[in-house]
């Protein structure tokens, strides 16, 4: 891989002097008479060298292994499959053991030959590789083996290919483009068409982040609901995940934490981030706004498990020790109550921040208006200033809130990982980000509706917050136009 | 009006009213307010801050206990031929009884007295000792048979006593120490034998088993994040720059380009774990890549810093007067030769300070990397290329990460590794500390106004 890639970029640098230098060799030595700068007529050869031959690689990367699949599993009997479990399956084992096989080679357990030859009656596999340090999760059946000595065997023949073809296009892209290098080609055109088509590309990644996102999650959230009823899912008061079978996957409980939680935190942050960015717009002196703000801001920059840690040794206990023991409201020392005010706290800056910037937009024409009917500068802010900036702040608000919703650590550190529909805020209890932490980590079979739940609960936490921003950007954006 | 005419004669025109003084003590209060709302903000970073290092400081800082060890031959090298590959066959079990013996007779030899049996003895010392020893002796076989004077890890809870977490009272009641231990490491901290000092092994050494908190430590979490930054930084910067070029300097305004528009403020708010789904359906179920490996970190982590980059990068493209293009173009340059040659490193620095915060936020991310697996045991420093032969550099095996090693820590029992967890993120506040400050003093020193 790695080789053929070094070779290629050696090509094309080897065209970059190959195009300039005929270039300059077309125009006599003069460099005035091209049409472009010498370097574009190098660019061009060597873009035309490297660019092909890279897409065909990529492709040809991604197509191979799907191939020499199809081609493999057709030596494994009908049965075989059904017996595995599934075709995935099969096909994992058959790249395992195609794999162990590599290594074994490589290590030195049998000679290239002798691998090829391998026979289940003759040679115990598993233990001959588990020798050389690879495991085998079974012993090697025969209908496996031949399998994975075909796929073996047509991934070799299809690296040669690879190779050759590839470096094959990278060759004649050199040469046709040094051929066609002389004086009056437009090279320049060429190379920035080129360059604005990788922009374009680069710019397009964020649609198909969002594609990606939004496929995968529809995707494995479709499997789940064939598994498991839409209306149990979504309307459900029960989470008991078991791996027995016979789950209870009812979303209700981690919604209700979840904003249970988000409500805390932000009647933590708004008060405090909105009093904060009023004093530091209106009354703050440069000197302690030069201070004070940053301070504040250190607060978004620090990492999340890092508020997770805080909830875990400092807040939950404090809470527990001088509010929830004493009043008799529960024991537990992760709770809503600490997830929430952390989470606050880590939200202070974003509702601070943002409308500080939205109140110094408000124009001071407004506050002068104010001043001159003799208003105090408190009743300027209370009546003038704040209700032209309200929609600014709701705005900021509802970004605060849906980063309360999608925040990981804090909850799972912080909050606790039973699920329950109760109103005490001392309680343990967790959210939809808890849960897909939990049903993901660790080993996890993906055709179970255990596992299979994070998605859809992904997908849900994923339409909350895209609705969230998405309301809160056009607001924040119409309000800015406003005054502009 | 007319009462007012005849209340004034009585009172100084300096004298507010009671309604004025009402407004303006109203007017106070709402100042106190705002002051109180920026102190609250201050107080909680502060107590942030005090916590975390409170409780992670110690972790620099490790016990150990010397005394002078008999490598007796028989025992580690059997064969007797000093060939390491024969004497590795000795399992760090067989070190085990060689450390008791020896700490029982250097106590016998200098008159301690104790009351304790030889493997209440033994349990003083760290589970890691042995092992640590062995690849001493396995590094330098010439050691077989001497006598060596060195610094052997004490306990999680011994080392716990000096640094406070462990009492008598608390050791009554513990199962895996004894008050009698503590009076021993007291009185043999006394004589100078126990030493607690700074200790590199928590910023060089792999994580340890749940049972072995004194010997865990940072370095194959800190290899792990320094290669997923480079895949970050290998790929983040170049795409994001594309990006916003295209979109502020070429785009036509067009329903294509408000879609990305849209797209990437979305993006910047999709909370993180989303991309964690992302990553596990896309790079390891559907593409196969190895889980947990260092460049699936990366490029989960590349995706969700690319918003960052691109809202800043373009910020400071915008922020390059109209002018300096006019000026290239008007020079003949074509308009990407005046974005490449004349915009693009006037923009130079805001980009830069962009993607050392894009990169700080990466470095600090916890949540997809759960997702992609990298919470597995790691005890491997990862590698640059992996033991397959067909692969490409960082696809190899799994690699954990400064954050998820903090969260791993607090998972376990131990109470030990509560301090290990702290002192695990002063190390990544200390990289996001100078991260941070390089990105102002670029800012600072580079940053022009027009």
């Amino acid at each position: 891989m790695l080789s053929i890639l070094t070779a290629i970029v050696v090509l094309g640098g080897l065209g970059f002097f190959l195009g300039r230098q005929r270039a300059i060799a077309s125009a006599g030595g003069d460099a005035r008479i091209l049409h472009s700068l010498p370097v574009y007529y190098g660019t061009n050869v060597a873009l035309l060298t490297v660019v092909p031959a890279v897409l065909v690689l990529g492709v040809w990367l991604i197509v191979q292994p799907m191939v020499i699949a199809g081609a493999a599993i057709d030596l494994i009997p009908e049965q075989g499959v059904t017996q595995a479990g599934s075709r995935d399956l099969v096909m994992s084992d058959v790249r395992r053991l195609a794999d162990g096989i590599n290594t074994g080679v490589e290590r030195g357990a049998f000679t290239a030959a002798e691998a090829a030859s391998l026979d289940t009656a003759t040679t115990d596999i598993r233990a001959v590789l588990a020798d050389v340090g690879v495991a085998l999760g079974t012993d090697v059946e025969p209908a496996i083996l031949a399998a994975a000595q075909r796929s073996r065997q047509m991934s070799d023949t299809a690296s040669t290919w690879m190779q050759v073809i590839v470096l094959g296009l990278a060759v004649a892209g050199l040469t046709y483009a040094w051929l066609r290098t002389n004086k009056d080609l437009r090279a320049r055109n060429t190379v920035e068409r080129a360059i604005l088509g990788l922009l374009i590309t680069a710019s397009t990644l964020a649609i198909l982040t969002t594609v990606g996102i939004v496929l995968s999650m529809v995707w494995e959230s479709a499997n789940f609901f064939q598994l498991y009823r839409w209306q149990d899912f979504f309307f459900g008061l029960e989470w008991r995940p078991s791996f027995e079978g016979g789950s209870e996957l009812g979303l209700i409980p981690l919604l209700w934490g979840t904003i249970y939680i988000s409500l805390i935190a932000l009647l933590v942050a708004v008060p405090i981030g909105l009093f904060a960015a009023i004093y530091m717009a209106e009354y703050a002196s440069r000197r302690v706004r030069s201070v004070a703000k940053p301070l504040i801001e250190v607060l978004a920059g620090i990492p999340t498990i890092v508020y997770g840690l805080f909830a875990l040794i400092t807040v939950g206990p404090l809470l527990r020790d001088y509010f929830a023991a004493p009043l008799g409201l529960g024991t537990s020392s992760s709770s809503v109550m600490t997830a929430g005010i952390v989470m606050g706290i880590m939200l202070i800056p974003f509702v601070s921040s943002l409308s500080d910037d939205i109140i110094n937009a408000v124009p001071q024409s407004l506050r002068d208006g104010s001043y001159g009917l003799g208003a105090t500068q408190s009743e300027t802010v209370k009546q003038v200033v704040l209700p032209a900036a309200l929609p600014g702040i709701v705005g900021a608000i509802l970004l605060a809130a849906s980063r309360a919703i999608g925040e990981t650590m804090i909850v799972v550190l912080g909050a606790g990982a039973a699920a329950r529909l109760d109103l005490n805020p001392f309680e343990a209890m967790t959210t939809v980000t808890v849960k897909i932490v939990g049903q993901l980590t660790g080993d996890t079979d993906f055709s179970s509706p255990e596992a299979l739940v994070a998605f859809a609960l992904g997908l849900t936490l994923f339409a909350i917050t895209l609705c969230l921003n998405i309301f809160a950007l056009v607001i924040v954006r119409k309000y800015r136009e406003q005054y502009e | 009006m007319s009462d007012v005419t005849q209340k004034a004669p009585k009172r100084s025109l300096f004298a507010p009213d009671a309604r004025t003084q009402k407004r303006n003590r109203a007017e106070k209060r709402f100042q106190y307010y705002g002051m109180a709302a920026v102190g609250v903000g201050i107080f909680a970073l502060i107590v942030l801050l005090t916590s975390i290092l409170g409780s992670g400081l110690s972790s620099f800082r490790q016990t150990y206990i010397s005394f002078p060890v008999d490598l007796l031959a028989e025992r580690i090298d059997p064969e007797g031929n000093r060939n390491p590959a024969e004497m590795a066959a000795v399992t760090t079990f067989g070190y085990m009884p060689l450390l008791a013996m020896s700490f029982q007779a250097h106590l016998e030899a200098e008159g301690i007295e104790h009351e304790m049996g030889a493997r209440e003895l033994a349990a003083m010392l760290s589970d890691d000792a042995p092992a640590q020893i062995r690849d001493r002796v396995l590094a330098n076989p010439d050691l077989v048979g001497t006598t060596i004077d060195v610094q052997i890890l004490v306990g999680g809870r011994i080392d716990g006593f000096f640094k406070g977490r462990v009492t008598m009272a608390s050791a009554e009641r513990d199962r895996n120490v004894s008050p009698a231990q503590l009076v021993l490491a007291q009185v043999l901290a006394d004589r100078g034998d126990v030493v607690t000092r700074f200790n590199w092994d928590f910023i060089t050494a792999p994580d340890a088993s749940g049972q072995r908190p004194e010997a865990a430590g940072l370095g194959v979490a800190i290899i792990g994040s320094f290669y997923m930054m480079l895949v970050v930084l290998a790929l983040a910067p170049p795409i994001g720059v594309a990006a916003s070029i295209y979109l502020e300097e070429f785009a036509a305004k067009n329903r294509f380009t408000d879609l990305i528009e849209v797209n990437i403020s979305n993006l910047a708010a999709v909370p993180s774990i989303v991309f964690g789904i992302l990553g596990l359906a896309v790079f390891i179920n559907f593409m196969e890549f190895n889980q947990s490996s260092p460049l699936v970190g990366g490029l989960v982590l590349t995706l969700m810093t690319l918003p960052t980059i691109i809202i800043t990068t373009r910020a400071s493209l915008r922020a390059v007067p109209p002018s300096i293009r006019q000026a290239a173009l008007g020079l003949g340059a074509s308009r990407m030769q005046s974005v490449f040659h004349h915009v693009l490193p006037l923009a130079m620095p805001g980009i830069l300070t962009g993607t050392i915060i894009g990169l700080a936020q990466a470095l600090g991310e916890t949540a997809p990397l759960l997702l992609i697996g990298m919470v597995a045991f790691v005890r491997e420093y990862p590698d640059l290329m992996s033991t397959h032969s067909n692969s490409f550099p960082l696809m190899g095996d799994g690699a954990t990460a400064l954050p998820v090693q903090v969260y791993s820590w607090t998972q376990r029992a131990d109470p030990a590794f509560v301090e290990r967890a702290s002192g695990a993120i002063i190390v990544l506040l200390v990289f996001l500390v100078v991260m941070n400050a390089i990105a102002i003093l670029l800012r600072r020193r580079f940053e022009r106004r027009w």
